[in-house]
């Protein structure tokens, strides 16, 4: 059974932005995209462990605020160097206009 | 401002010998560095990235570069091929520095593709290999000045004066430059660079050295069969005679300040500049506000100074001040190499952290 993870509020994340959220020692980065989707992946970089969340989202791409590097935050695919290793995905969703999370992935 | 020092131990700037695994051991690679607060709505802002202000800055560029290149050609064997190749030179040899840079961040343009575009050509212009020195320049924005860390320390301790002062013609860098591309053209890849580029990225390295030494092979080619040095005042040259105001603006974003600090406002410099050497140097006179927030593009560069200038020291109100308080620490250095460069913090700055250092910084007016 998928476990659900409450986050925050829809508008608690700007359009086209990034909020870091941590639970049970873990990071993660949640994502609202331009269309309002929302999304989730490991909170830091592969490259330095830098926290994803003080970057910039520009349309599917997430920067690192360290060496802009860049990863897909739909898939987690890397795409920019210095960032070689792809960035973990994690299913999110809106229900009853809060943000959920999967940190343990779908059933 | 008065600092408390260790005692001076000669100290070993390689990434491979005994300075590496102390940096390490100090809690000084990848660490965390001090950040001036800045609210993120208005750091989102910052960052925000646009094409128009490159796309026009690099059609001024090239346009430039085009129009003295052909007068230095048409005027070629008179006196008026002067300023012509004074003009050129500076926009080939010295502002592809900057272009190189924005670009290898990648925040110069939107749009991805321009940027590879132009840091391709940069990196070609400047003599770097494109694909190591984007590993290098990340180190460097790891850990900016830890000695055994950072490639890119400009000045080791005692410091050579001659030296630095021959870097203004290019010398030794164009042939360190060229002597790395010509390496890394052969195949070899130094234990210095195995340390900070990648396995998978080498091969792309070695490619890159290929095709710049190709169009170097080419232009001595051209120059020998037309018994002329018009094609090497067109082709690599520039990285001689023009690349003096790289050198000048280059040599002040560090030198004299601290190292081994994880505090950017320790180890790099802000400097008042004229308009031109800022357009040449794309705003990294503001090299603190740079090195804090990589991810500001240099047209934005300007209004996060003025957000945060009240937490950093006070720049430098011009290049010749900033040369000023470099070259009298640097010549001290030459005898006392622990003697560094201090600022003062204005009230209301958030102090220099004493945790994050082996000195501690007084905390003085502005
Ligand atoms: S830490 Fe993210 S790109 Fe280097």
């Amino acid at each position: 059974m998928t476990i659900w993870l409450d986050v925050c509020a829809v508008e608690e994340i700007d359009p086209e932005d990034v909020m870091r959220f941590d639970h049970e020692g873990r990071t993660f980065a949640i994502y609202r995209s331009a269309k309002g989707e929302v999304f989730a992946t490991d909170g830091l970089c592969t490259h330095e462990k830098v926290h994803l969340a003080d970057g910039l989202v520009i349309g599917d791409t997430i920067e690192c605020p360290k060496h802009n590097g860049r990863f897909n935050y739909r898939t987690g695919a890397p795409l920019r160097s210095p960032v070689c290793v792809a960035l973990a995905t994690y299913p999110a969703r809106i229900a009853a206009g809060r943000i959920e999370i999967a940190p343990g992935g779908a059933a | 401002m008065t600092a408390t020092l260790t005692p001076y131990v000669p100290r070993d700037y390689s990434l491979t010998g005994p300075e590496a695994a102390r940096a390490v051991q100090a809690g000084l690679a990848s660490a965390e560095w001090y950040h001036s607060d800045v609210p993120r709505k208005v750091m989102k802002d910052l960052m925000q990235r646009r094409d128009g202000p490159a796309l026009r800055d690099t059609a001024i560029w090239l346009g430039l570069m085009l129009a003295t290149g052909a007068g230095g050609v048409a005027t070629w064997g008179t006196w008026w091929a002067v300023p012509f190749f004074l003009v050129y030179g500076v926009l080939y040899g010295s502002a592809c520095d900057s272009r190189w840079h924005e670009c290898g961040h990648g925040t110069a343009f939107r749009t991805p593709w321009m940027n590879d575009a132009v840091y391709h050509l940069a990196s070609f212009l400047v003599m770097r290999n494109p694909v190591s020195w984007r590993w290098s320049h990340a180190r460097h924005h790891t850990d900016t000045i830890i000695v055994g860390r950072d490639p890119e320390i400009g000045h080791f301790r005692p410091p050579q004066l001659m030296l630095a002062a021959l870097h203004f013609i290019g010398i030794p860098d164009i042939f360190l430059h060229f002597r790395v591309l010509a390496r890394n053209a052969a195949g070899i890849i130094t234990p210095d660079e195995a340390d900070y580029i990648p396995e998978t990225e080498r091969p792309k390295a070695i490619f890159a050295a290929r095709v710049h030494m190709a169009i170097y092979a080419g232009a001595a080619v051209w120059a020998l069969a037309s018994w002329s040095f018009l094609p090497l005042m067109l082709i690599g040259g520039p990285r001689i005679y023009g690349t003096w105001h790289m050198v000048m603006t280059g040599l002040i974003q560090h030198g004299g300040l601290a190292e081994d600090v994880l505090d950017h406002r320790l180890n790099s410099r802000t400097v008042y500049m004229n308009p031109i050497s800022r357009w040449i140097y794309w705003n990294m006179n503001y090299h603190i506000e740079h090195h804090m927030f990589p991810m500001v593009p240099y047209h934005a560069l300007p209004r996060i100074h003025a957000l945060i200038k009240d937490d950093l020291p006070p720049p430098d109100p011009s290049i010749w001040a900033a040369y000023k308080g470099m070259i009298a620490t640097l010549w001290r250095q030459r005898t006392d190499p622990t003697h560094t460069l201090f600022r003062a913090l204005p009230p209301t700055a958030r102090p220099y952290r004493a945790d994050l250092h082996r000195f501690d910084v007084e905390r003085g007016g502005a």
